[in-house]
């Protein structure tokens, strides 16, 4: 359940440096239940690496990270059990078929019936009929849509993506909106982090753009596209 | 603040649930390849034959030398599997998928151990009778001794090996980093086993050797329990 404050995900003074170089400096970061927020940025601005943050799957240089008000941390198996995550990467492998990945994932989550967990999640994806091929064989949007499948496998109560709609179709991009509008109509939290705003601005309600490593805005989705767009290109600087 | 005795009970069994989920897929993902297995078998077999066609049987008996042998195929033919225990986990960068389920690194240490063991354990049971044929030794009565010293040694280098596979698979140099840091932990179980073997082939008692069985238990122990301990702070980045 969200905190007491409605929010499922928390940063506060979120630091990360790779030697020298700061890559993220002081993100400040909410996310309440239903919220989707677009995450926009040049290369290099520190999106990926905020993801991995929030993911857990890197330590801050400074500050802290609270999923649904409980710390993360080394520890926190529990916690992560909230978290789903759509990287550049599958997380899949090539050696087992997608219904063996699924089903894995399944087990580490401890869903209690891993089979037909992992069944109705490639049902969803439409990859029902590729259940028994290798994601090596599949295609590239075939493969993300298999990463996304397995991102919301275990129903995650807040879910990060990297570019989920790269390499996807048009019908494809629309059954993932949809999904996600669903989800977010049952109180997931969403972390979009894009550079094709156009994908993910029919369900982002907030965007917000990371420029070296700092916000440069983050204020609620209104209005089109079209609106926002001057503006965004006026602060990246193209 | 203490824990209730039956939520740490659940919390062991869930650990054990895991990790045996863990090995499972190992084994499933190099049952379906077959390559680390194949190869570390291929080498073992080929080691064997160098030093079967190296050595003059006139000048030192098979005996007296066989134990080495056995221990340095044992050895670098774990080595070839070893290396595969993460590399698997590099691939469509599979390892984040782990880390990010709600797994203790406990149970994922102990997942990667038992599939790493039988990795080894597969490969020794390979190489054991090919010894045998090569070095005509009669095993006789020291095979039960024999396997416990394997298992014992086995145990050892293979928990130190995992840690190590994981801490080495993050960098770019993993095939030569792993036996860098590995061979220096090997040392002890492979002074141990190849001691014990020596005398277990020579026909001495069982009891003769319980010294060195203690010795390869109590480094099993301590390795284990440390590699489990510290295995979050090698796969947290």
């Amino acid at each position: 359940m969200p905190s007491s404050d409605g929010l499922v995900l928390e940063a506060r003074g979120l630091s990360r440096s790779f030697g020298r170089v700061r890559v993220l400096r002081d993100v400040d970061l909410t996310l309440a239940a239903g919220e989707a927020l677009a995450v926009a940025g040049p290369n290099g601005a520190g999106k990926t690496t905020l993801l991995r943050l929030l993911a857990g799957l890197m330590r801050p240089s400074a500050g802290e990270i609270r999923v649904l008000g409980r710390r993360l941390t080394r520890g926190s198996g529990e916690t992560r059990r909230a978290l789903g995550l759509v990287s550049h990467q599958s997380l899949l492998y090539d050696d087992l078929t997608l219904l063996e990945n699924l089903i894995f994932a399944a087990r580490l989550y401890g869903l209690p019936h891993p089979r037909d967990a992992a069944l109705a999640a490639l049902e969803s994806a439409g990859l029902a009929g590729r259940a028994g091929e290798s994601p090596r064989r599949l295609s590239r949007g075939l493969a993300q849509r298999a990463a996304i499948a397995r991102a919301l496998l275990h129903g995650p109560r807040v879910l990060l993506m990297d570019e989920p709609f790269t390499a996807l179709d048009a019908a494809a991009a629309e059954r993932l909106r949809e999904e996600l509008r669903r989800r977010l109509a049952g109180g997931l939290g969403l972390v979009v982090v894009t550079h094709h705003l156009s994908e993910v601005w029919p369900v982002a309600n907030r965007v917000a753009v990371l420029l070296e490593g700092r916000w440069a805005s983050d204020e609620p989705r209104t209005g089109p596209l079209d609106g926002f767009l001057p503006r965004y290109h006026g602060l990246i600087g193209a | 603040m203490g824990s209730c005795p039956g939520t740490t009970g659940s919390s062991v069994r869930e650990a054990i649930r895991l990790a045996l989920a863990i090995a499972a897929k190992d084994i499933r993902v190099e049952l379906r390849s077959r390559t680390a297995l194949l190869s570390a078998v291929v080498f073992a077999a080929l080691v064997l034959v160098v030093f079967n066609f190296a050595r003059d049987p006139t000048a030192i008996a098979a005996v007296d030398l066989a134990p080495s042998v056995l221990w340095v195929t044992f050895a670098l033919a774990a080595m070839v599997a070893l290396n595969r225990a993460f590399t698997i986990e590099r691939e469509n960068a599979a390892l984040d998928g782990l880390l990010l389920a709600p797994v203790p690194r406990e149970a994922l240490f102990l997942g990667k151990l038992l599939a790493n063991l039988a990795f080894v354990g597969t490969v020794e049971a390979v190489t054991l009778p090919l010894f045998v044929l090569f070095f005509n030794v009669d095993l006789g009565g020291a095979l039960p001794g024999i396997l416990g010293v394997t298992a014992l040694a086995t145990t050892g280098f293979v928990a130190v090996g995992t840690i190590f596979s994981a801490m080495a698979v993050r960098t770019r140099f993993a095939e030569l980093l792993l036996p860098v840091l590995l061979l220096p932990f090997m040392v002890p179980p492979l002074i141990g086993a190849v001691q014990a073997t020596s005398r277990l082939l020579s026909g001495r008692p069982l009891s003769e050797v319980m010294g060195w069985l203690r010795l390869l238990a109590i480094y099993d122990v301590v390795f284990v329990t440390l590699c489990m301990l510290v295995f979050s702070a090698v796969v947290d980045e």
